[in-house]
């Protein structure tokens, strides 16, 4: 099939477009070069006085697996008045703040999505993840594989023998089919099953005597050391926490130099103020992204209204839990990970939480380089990707934002910075946020642009001063070359793909591992890895 | 033709033990290592030979049963898909595509077993962990209506009362039990503290257990039976322990009170977490109707008891669950997978299924297939047909084929009825 978008604005950061007038040619499911296709055969679309700009690329979502299934389960409140109907083909689902996988991969489509990285999976449950994945359609996807926690791990930095954790690293990326090594509150979810937690990078891990700051230097290296296409993806220590700030501070220069992504930043980018409110620390923290140039991020833009918060970081959750007192979902993970689920609702009169959708807002206009901060709401944490164009409308609208922020509780806005940042941003510069920037981030060579080879994920969107509406309702969204959503609504129900890594390692770790297994494991050696067994099948991306 | 195969799964019961070793000559299945003798019947006495579909008794080909289940379902206002729990996800996953497109109501077992469990969760929460860590760091185990000596017969050595794990290296030497239930079983006799508790006063205990828990003095000496004595030693054990893990079973879900006896449960072990790490985990019982719940939940938000009648999932146990629907007689038609609902629904439920017309999936006979307008005969998963499945502790597993039969999947017969009725 070929596919014909002409006169559009075309906003293709990767490529140095920002907004110049011309077509785009697809042709089975990638984009052509004019010449390569035959006009006469192909679907035309005129998207005169149209914005045209990649699929959109979400570098940090929770949509499948094992939390966001506990977290589907535990709140029917959240799905009722959220549901969507069977309608042709397409799938009925319940939405809300966790919506079903059918759903989700439609809503995605119908804000012009295209590909979207599950943010975390414990390898042991990682079977229900690709399972799920399986049946999310219309986006491209990966997962990302917890390791911070992970006994093999931390006993190999005790023992002094980082290559021998390269190759379990490398093994396990294979066993489990994922895209990148994830890292969440390391060591504190291990100590979490003593009903403790870490607050400092040099705190010890029970029964390991290893360091949050070991961890993330060990991953960190063998990330770079194998070649994989994104870099260590890091959700810190002291989240929530009114330490966050400086030990983000901290572990950033412990990274020292190498490549890294730090995920919703916003959530830990805190100081101490008066009163027992947080505040914004986003000026320190913006400061050391800034000055470090191997360095991404997503900032986990806190959305008002529902959200349910979920997440490896089984303390954390905790706290939540006790803090709030809502409803709480504990899973301690044998091995490798644990993880919590919380429900929470964010408003502008709770002054932390106004602290905390500031401190959002400053770390996207503090940091200089957009191609080094990404969109993100930590879906479904600090509230769901649907509201993606809203945030965008925030930095696209200094007056709408400084509206909101009048709306905060006046100990949020005590002493601000927001109110004097001026910066709006442009067109391209979303284009860069919400696609260009996290695919290259994630390695993804096809994705986040429209130059010749780039797969054929394309949305047209009408532009109108309110960005909200604008980003919330494409014109056109193709997945591959074909039509899945129209004027804001899915139209199509397709299967998208499933990226993993396949680094090298040496096979002599698989004897020693099947010996660590029995002691180590519930489930026996052999069926642990879901490359046995049925379904999981993936495109491998190239470690390099 | 001899094989061997290893790590093979057993689906008797929510453990999943995945560490058999099958012998088997053609398809007769020879030996079976390491299953318990619940988990030796799945594989000794299967009955491998192929056997065509019934239509109303009469032996058909594939085609006609497809068409004729596709017919009834056509003509069905109100159709109830039902069981799923001895079924992979794979075909759990057609199971819900099927009810989505003809608008059904979708229900697996566990609306009849662990269904309150599910409710508990949704008004509480649930602080929980894999076996793993019971086995590796549980020091204190407390098991509360069920009774796995006679229900889950490798959980003891596997996970919990005698495994030996990483900070349990003595195994039972290692641990505290309590059994809590209204009799005397199997478990409690293996149990260092068996509290016999009065019919229908768990609540009352628990209740009482979470007030002590508080730090408060309760007005009287017994409660439920239990001498409040022993509650407090109870509770000092829990509020001491290095990690403990409470199991529960239908002894909670199906006495008087149901979910609320679990969501008080569930609510004292996460309050016993301000002073020691406790979790809870219920002891679903077949292979893989966690599973169902896992796939239910993805793909229409909602664990069981769910109805597309309107288009979308709507759930609302009591109205969608199985015995509801037929004993109110509010389904004109069944689709039976992998359970027999025949055998083990209340009579009224168990009648207005001899109603209806029903398609039956199932691979050895049951009640409910005796009297099938349309039965199909499917393999067995975990036998003759590979997928995936869910242990009680939400793990997923991988089921293998061990011979090869030729007998069709629920997958495959899923597939082909939602073409026809396309």
């Amino acid at each position: 099939m070929i596919l014909g978008i002409l006169g559009g604005r075309i906003y293709d950061p990767r490529n140095g477009k920002d907004g110049e007038v011309g077509d785009i040619w697809v042709k089975d499911g990638r984009v052509v070069a004019p010449e390569d296709a035959d006009r006469e055969a192909a679907q035309t679309v005129d998207a005169a006085g149209l914005v045209v700009m990649p699929g959109g690329v979400d570098i940090h979502a929770h949509i499948v697996g094992s939390e966001v299934n506990s977290g589907r389960k535990l709140r029917p409140e959240d799905h009722r008045g959220h549901e969507r109907a069977r309608s042709g083909n397409l799938r009925a689902g319940a939405g809300g703040t966790v919506p079903s996988t059918y759903l989700t991969g439609y809503l995605y489509s119908e804000l012009g999505y295209t590909t979207v990285m599950q943010a975390s999976a414990a390898p042991l449950v990682v079977r229900h993840t690709h399972e799920e994945l399986e049946d999310v359609p219309n986006l491209d996807k990966g997962a990302f594989i917890v390791m911070g926690n992970n006994h093999f791990v931390m006993q190999c930095i005790a023992d002094k023998q980082p290559e021998k954790a390269r190759d379990y690293v490398a093994w396990l990326l294979r066993a489990s089919r994922g895209y990148a090594i994830k890292i969440v509150n390391p060591g504190g979810v291990e100590n979490w099953k003593w009903g403790k937690n870490v607050a400092e990078l040099d705190d010890g891990v029970i029964g390991y005597g290893v360091t949050p700051r070991q961890i993330v230097q060990t991953l960190a290296s063998i990330a770079d050391g194998l070649g994989l296409p994104h870099a260590v993806h890091i959700h810190g220590i002291n989240l929530g926490r009114h330490t966050s700030a400086r030990t983000t501070v901290e572990m950033i220069a412990a990274l020292d130099g190498h490549r890294a992504h730090l995920c919703h930043l916003q959530f830990l980018s805190y100081g101490a103020g008066r009163g027992h409110v947080h505040r914004s620390e986003a000026t320190a923290v913006a400061a050391a992204v800034n000055a470090s140039a191997g360095l991404t991020v997503d900032i986990g833009q806190v959305i008002f209204g529902d959200a349910t918060t979920m997440t490896c970081d089984g303390p954390l959750q905790y706290g939540l839990h006790r803090t709030t007192g809502h409803k709480w979902i504990n899973d301690d993970v044998e091995g490798e990970s644990g993880g919590g689920i919380v429900p929470i609702t964010y408003k502008p009169s709770n002054p932390i939480n106004g602290t905390m959708w500031l401190t959002g807002m400053e770390l996207f206009l503090l940091i200089d380089d957009p191609w080094r901060v990404f969109l993100s709401t930590d879906h479904p944490n600090a509230g769901p990707f649907t509201s993606y164009p809203q945030v965008i409308r925030l930095l696209m609208d200094r007056d709408y934002r400084r509206e909101m922020f009048d709306s905060l509780h006046p100990r949020a806005r005590r002493g601000a910075l927001l109110p004097e940042l001026d910066r709006e941003y442009s067109l391209g510069e979303i284009a860069v946020i919400s696609r260009a920037g996290p695919a290259r981030a994630l390695g993804l060579e096809h994705k986040g642009h429209l130059g010749v080879g780039a797969d054929g994920d394309i949305a047209v969107y009408e532009e109108c001063a309110d960005k909200e509406a604008m980003f919330a309702h494409p014109r056109y969204v193709y997945k591959g070359g074909e039509l899945v959503a129209r004027d804001g609504a899915v139209v199509a129900d397709v299967t998208g793909r499933t990226f993993s890594v396949a680094p090298e390692y040496d096979m002599g770790i698989e004897a020693e591992l099947r010996e660590y297994f029995k002691k180590a494991y519930t489930v026996s050696f052999d069926n642990y890895s879901v490359l046995a067994g049925h379904g999981a099948a993936t495109e491998i991306v190239a470690c390099g | 033709m001899s094989t061997v195969v290893e790590h093979v799964t057993c689906t008797f019961c929510g453990c999943l033990c995945d560490d058999l070793t099958v012998e088997a000559e053609g398809t007769e299945i020879r030996k079976v290592r390491l299953a318990c003798s619940s988990g030796q019947g799945i594989f000794m006495d299967y009955d491998p030979r192929p056997r065509q579909p019934l239509v109303d008794g009469r032996e058909v080909e594939w085609e006609e049963a497809v068409a004729e289940a596709a017919a009834i379902l056509s003509a069905s206002d109100s159709p109830l898909i039902y069981g799923l729990s001895s079924s992979a996800s794979e075909a759990q996953r057609k199971a819900v595509a099927l009810a989505d497109r003809i608008g059904a109501v979708i229900d697996s077992t566990s609306s009849v077993c662990h269904g309150p469990t599910g409710l508990a969760m949704q008004a509480v929460g649930e602080p929980t962990c894999t076996l793993g860590e019971v086995r590796d760091r549980a020091d204190l185990l407390v098991f509360w209506g069920c009774n796995p000596d006679a229900s889950h017969l490798r959980h003891f050595p596997r996970f919990s009362l005698t495994a030996k794990g990483a900070l349990t290296p003595n195994g039972r030497a290692d641990r505290t039990v309590y059994v809590v239930d209204v009799r005397p079983t199997g478990s409690s006799k293996k149990a260092d503290h068996f509290l016999q508790v009065d019919i229908g006063t768990d609540f009352e205990v628990l209740t009482t257990l979470r007030l002590l828990v508080k730090g408060l003095e309760p007005s009287v000496d017994i409660v439920g039976g239990v001498p409040v004595t022993e509650l407090k030693e109870l509770v000092e054990r829990m509020k001491s322990c290095r990690y403990g893990v409470a199991f529960m079973g239908m002894g909670l879900t199906m006495a008087s009170a149901r979910q609320l006896n679990v969501a008080e449960l569930f609510t004292l072990v996460a309050e016993l977490n301000e002073f020691a790490k406790f979790s809870v985990i219920p002891m679903r019982g077949h292979g893989n109707v966690t599973g169902a719940d896992q796939v239910l939940s993805w793909t229409t938000g909602y664990p069981f008891a769910v109805s597309f009648a309107r288009g979308y999932p709507q759930f609302s146990p009591g109205e969608f669950s199985a015995v509801d629907m037929l004993a109110r007689r509010a389904a004109d038609a069944a689709v039976i997978i992998a359970s027999d609902p025949g055998a083990h629904f209340p009579a009224a439920a168990a009648a207005h299924l001899e109603r209806i017309p029903t398609i039956v999936l199932d691979h050895g006979p049951s009640v409910v297939a005796s009297h099938a307008h349309v039965l199909f005969p499917t393999a067995a998963y975990g036998v003759d047909a590979a997928g995936t499945a869910y242990r009680m502790d939400n793990v997923p597993i991988p089921l293998k084929s061990v011979i090869s039969t030729g007998r069709v999947t629920d997958e495959e017969i899923l597939d082909r009825i939602i073409e026809a009725v396309a």
